[in-house]
């Protein structure tokens, strides 16, 4: 236990600067998610729940959100924006983008899936997506989130797919990937203004899943 | 005078029915833009195909009774209520689009509405809002927008079965066969 707490500090990973959180050129991860089922629990209240959906689009994880809870399901596809900024090198221009980019009213999601967006952003841009974040949910909506524990060079993006209510199945991105920041507690706390943080797990390969509702 | 025989010979056997025998349609061989396959019955019967070339632009409106693949560009609306709209890999559509069902292996932009189902396969593109009962993606697929599978019936049993149970929310930490992810 007082490793994993000492991990929480930013140390860096082994020496091979690979993520060992996160699967490499060959295999999927596949792992038991604490987060997800009270997420799909809080879905599941709503009628017809609005999900705002930041990763890329992904078959499985349409027909489950779709067909199963009848969701209307928005894919913003934020992991292709940031591969295409670093690839641009205009990374410093992503607040800017995440300010225009949103169509949706105030108030107008039931659920927003952010998997592990804000590992990739700096600070502005991290505060200027959970603004429009914050600024989206509905009260009683709820944002699943995933952190890391410690920082990354050269980190590989990760698509994140339903196998079912409590498994995901961690896919490599074909991205660029880019640097993976760790965000500490406290400033997911002061980025998320206005939400709750009602559930926080750590798993064992190290990844914070974080479930914050909408008072 | 081979050639000529041929031509006259009806491209499907006579059937018992009391119609002659269709002569056969003699498509020109450049006529991609609006080729039909295949033949057409004057019965009215059979199901037929129509392409739409790659070097065609056709900017309005487009209706049809008939299953469609297009290969050009499509700027407009286009309107296929009972019928397979297809857009090809080298089709470029941006319209409205309104079928029975959608296959997409092209790019479109523009909202997509089928009563069937809507499938976008590898290296298809959507930019716009898809409204379907069924609704595939493959991987390599590019879509942004909104997906909305408006469902008819049984809503609430189904929603019932999807959501977590309280048994499913309390079972073990431990998950079969999930070596990296099981929670502390």
């Amino acid at each position: 236990m007082l490793t994993d707490l000492l991990k929480w500090g930013g140390k860096r990973p082994g020496a091979s600067g690979a993520d060992p959180s996160r699967p490499g050129n060959g295999e999927d991860m596949v792992v038991a998610s604490k987060a997800l089922p009270k997420f799909l629990n809080a879905l599941g209240q709503q009628s017809s729940p609005v999900l705002i959906d930041f990763g890329p689009v992904i078959g499985s994880n349409v027909e489950f959100f779709g067909e199963r809870l009848g969701c209307k399901l928005f894919i913003e596809d934020l992991i292709g924006e940031v591969d295409r900024h670093t690839r641009a090198a205009t990374l410093p221009d992503l607040p800017s983008t995440f300010e225009k980019r949103f169509r949706h009213g105030d108030a107008s999601a039931d659920g927003v899936l952010c998997w592990d967006i804000f590992d990739f952003l700096d600070k502005n841009a991290g505060q200027a997506l959970a603004r429009q974040v914050v600024r989206m949910l509905r009260p009683g909506g709820a944002v699943m989130s995933f952190f890391c524990t410690s920082g990354v060079e050269g980190a590989t993006f990760t698509k994140y797919e339903i196998v079912d209510d409590v498994t995901l199945r961690y896919r490599r991105h074909s991205g660029v990937g880019g640097h993976r920041r760790a965000v500490q507690n406290r400033d997911i706390i002061r980025m998320f203004e206005g939400l709750i943080v009602s559930d926080q797990f750590l798993l064992k390969n190290n990844t914070r899943e974080i479930l914050l509702r909408a008072r | 005078m081979w050639k000529r025989d041929e031509a006259v010979k009806p491209t499907t056997p006579a059937g018992p029915g009391p119609m002659p025998p269709a002569p056969a349609v003699g498509a020109p061989p450049a006529a991609e833009a609006a080729r039909t396959t295949p033949s057409d019955s004057p019965r009215g019967m059979e199901k037929t195909t129509v392409n739409i070339g790659k070097s065609v632009v056709i900017k309005g409106e487009l209706n049809g009774s008939e299953d469609l693949t297009i290969e050009g560009q499509v700027e407009g609306k286009i309107e296929l209520r009972q019928n397979v709209l297809t857009i090809g890999p080298n089709g470029r559509i941006k319209a409205q689009v309104f079928a029975k069902s959608v296959i997409i292996l092209g790019e479109v932009t523009g909202n997509v509405t089928a009563t069937e189902k809507v499938d976008i396969r590898d290296n298809g593109s959507v930019d716009g809002d898809i409204a379907a009962p069924r609704v595939a993606i493959a991987e390599g697929a590019h879509f942004r927008g909104s997906i909305d599978m408006q469902r008819t019936g049984g809503k609430a049993e189904t929603k019932a079965d999807a959501k977590p149970t309280a048994a499913s929310q309390s079972r073990p930490e431990q998950h079969a066969g999930t070596p990296a992810g099981a929670a502390r």
